[in-house]
């Protein structure tokens, strides 16, 4: 079964505010989304093609691809609040799977 | 500032006709400028053609960073000026970054970012067709994005820094709000343009001016003020004052006008390369002297190029017969053109343009612009006066003897307002009117000015028939030819001109007045009245 979140992150590097991103986000996801989320790390500096396909202009940017709508949001993800209101967790940290209407 | 920067900068050909003259060269070589101005001013075309130039003219292949509109879009925009951006990315020497907004979502806020993914897009664009050019348009579109947060040019340094160390030459676009206010909207050339250009789209009087400054090039000459510039089928061109000729030897050789007894009133005739300027109400003669100089031409084995603003080709050959000249035989010889528009097809600078063109084509030794004045009627007095500098400056650079007619506003004479502008960069000035004179209508003709020689100072009533023009003898009673000169003078007329400077008023002074020996003017004057003019 295909997992309902799905997202994709683009870092630079290993630069510190990258480095963030991917344990915030991680740590996030394993909290309220444990088993139900596939995650690529995108690195644009060694992968700028894929920065192109995706218009990525700033890092951090994660892409919320699944569900839709798509969401873009840009940072160290360092603001959870922010984070989780726009992928639209709200609800998820009981296991209650509902999209944001 | 560092050593590099103290040298003097290397330059690139710019692509945009008339900019390399004015910028000494192009555009400073693997550095970035900014190229600001209002919306619609002409960025984008700029920048496009900044890329298309490099690879048709210098095989330099060139990324375009495009933030507002997309890469679809440009494409559409720009093919019109045949910038066939398609076939250039097939062939790897043209590649879009496509930084444009994504309509389909709003990006949320968590947290500090960079810039590190667009920078790695530029790189790998730069890399994969080995550009030497780059443009990012523009700026502001980009930034638009981070409002409110401070890093943004802390991220456009990094931007900057990144291109020049790529060793590429940048034309960044930024937006202005007004055309002359201090700064672009974010202020941007303030703190990162080493190099700045301001395109300029100005209403005045009810008309589009176009014009281009380079404000500042570090470490690199340029020339000062604004140039005009117009958007053609071919893309941006500007128009550099063209004032170029000072230096150049002034020719002793002297020309028949084509009437004998005018040639005579000029001490045996006009100066090759000095531009005349003959003045006159309607029907007073002036189509008539401009056949005779196309006629005399000819009889010298000159080619005469004829721009004719107020009549139709067949008309102005049919006149031309009327007075004995058979201008259909000149042409075929290919001694002749005659080239005829409406004024109002195009404005003043691409009339300028399009009298280039056709004198880089036809070569002519000979010009003539009947009239002059009929331009007027698509300008203001301040481009007009700009236009009348560059025209007279290119056509004495390319040593083509000129004859300029001007049509005066009323029937009986009287100057028009531009024609001050006119006296100030012409050589000779031949003023036609018509006169009551016991209850007829006659007309008459005098030499008002000459530079660099004696010319006769009377009043010659004259007469036209089959045969052309054959001057009286002096009239000795007043013929009140002359009682409107006085209004020739930049000081009565241009009195809200601010740019007229005072020494400009005094020369003037000595040249319009016909009395005393004021017309034993120099060489010297067309210097004085150039640089003023600027």
């Amino acid at each position: 079964m295909m997992p309902s979140f799905h997202f994709e992150l683009y870092v630079a590097g290993d630069a510190p505010r990258s480095r963030t991103a991917v344990r915030s986000l991680t740590e996030l996801c394993e909290e309220r989304l444990s088993g139900r989320y596939e995650l690529d790390v995108i690195d644009v500096l060694a992968h700028p093609e894929r920065a192109e396909q995706a218009k990525i202009l700033a890092t951090p940017t994660l892409l919320r691809l699944r569900p839709a709508p798509r969401v873009r949001i840009v940072g160290d993800l360092s603001l959870t609040a922010n984070v989780v209101a726009g992928l639209g967790l709200d609800g998820e940290d009981e296991g209650d799977e509902r999209d944001d209407a | 500032m560092t050593k590099m920067e103290r040298k003097r900068a290397e330059k690139v050909p710019s692509g945009i006709p008339g900019l390399d003259l004015v910028s000494k060269g192009g555009l400073p070589s693997a550095r970035s400028v900014v190229v600001a101005g209002t919306s619609g001013s002409g960025k984008t075309v700029f920048g496009a053609q900044f890329l298309a130039a490099g690879i048709t003219e210098m095989g330099e292949p060139g990324v375009f960073v495009t933030c507002e509109e997309s890469p679809e879009d440009i494409r559409a925009n720009i093919a019109s000026f045949g910038w066939d951006v398609p076939r250039w990315e097939e062939e790897g020497t043209w590649r879009f970054v496509d930084a444009s907004r994504n309509l389909d979502d709003v990006p949320v806020r968590a947290g500090g970012y960079d810039l590190a993914a667009l920078l790695a897009r530029i790189e790998d664009a730069v890399a994969r067709v080995g550009a030497k050019r780059v443009v990012v348009d523009s700026l502001d579109a980009l930034f638009s994005r981070f409002e409110g947060d401070a890093a943004f040019r802390h991220e456009l340094h990094r931007v900057i820094g990144l291109l020049n160390s790529l060793g590429v030459t940048t034309v960044l676009t930024a937006e202005r709000d007004s055309d002359y206010g201090a700064n672009s909207r974010r202020g941007v050339e303030e703190f990162v343009a080493d190099n700045l250009i301001l395109l300029r789209n100005v209403l005045s009087s009810e008309r589009r001016r176009r014009t281009l400054e380079i404000v500042k090039f570090r470490g690199a000459t340029h020339d000062k003020g604004e140039f005009g510039f117009s958007i053609t089928p071919k893309g941006i061109s500007v128009i550099p004052h063209l004032d170029i000729g000072h230096d150049r030897v002034m020719s002793n050789d002297r020309l028949s006008i084509g009437n004998p007894d005018v040639d005579a009133m000029c001490d045996g005739g006009i100066f090759r390369d000095s531009v005349m300027l003959v003045s006159g109400a309607a029907g007073t003669g002036k189509t008539l002297l401009t056949a005779a100089f196309v006629d005399s031409a000819a009889r010298d084995g000159e080619r005469c190029l004829v721009f004719s603003f107020e009549e139709r080709r067949e008309q102005w050959f049919r006149n031309a017969k009327g007075w004995g000249y058979d201008f259909h035989q000149l042409e075929q010889d290919g001694l002749l053109k005659v080239v005829s528009d409406y004024p109002e097809v195009a404005t003043l600078e691409d009339h300028l343009l399009a009298i280039t063109a056709e004198v880089e084509t036809f070569k002519p030794q000979r010009i003539a612009i009947d009239s002059l004045s009929a331009l007027e009627r698509v300008a203001t007095p301040d481009s007009f006066r700009k236009f009348a500098v560059s025209l007279s400056a290119y056509l004495k650079h390319h040593g083509i003897t000129s004859l300029l007619t001007s049509t005066t506003p009323t029937f009986l004479g009287g100057a028009s307002p531009n024609e001050a502008h006119l006296s100030t960069v012409t050589d000779l000035i031949i003023l036609l009117r018509h006169t009551e004179i016991g209850g007829e209508l006659r007309r008459g003709l005098t030499v008002l000015k000459m530079r660099g020689s004696r010319h006769d100072h009377g009043v010659r009533e004259f007469t036209v028939d089959e045969n052309g023009m054959t001057l009286g003898a002096p009239y000795e009673t007043p013929f009140g030819l002359t009682k409107e000169i006085g209004v020739l003078r930049p000081s009565t007329l241009d009195v809200t001109d601010a740019e007229v400077d005072e020494d400009e008023d005094a020369e003037e002074d000595a040249d319009a007045n016909p009395d005393g020996e004021a017309n034993a003017d120099t060489g010297e004057g067309p210097d004085t009245d150039e640089d003023s003019w600027r």
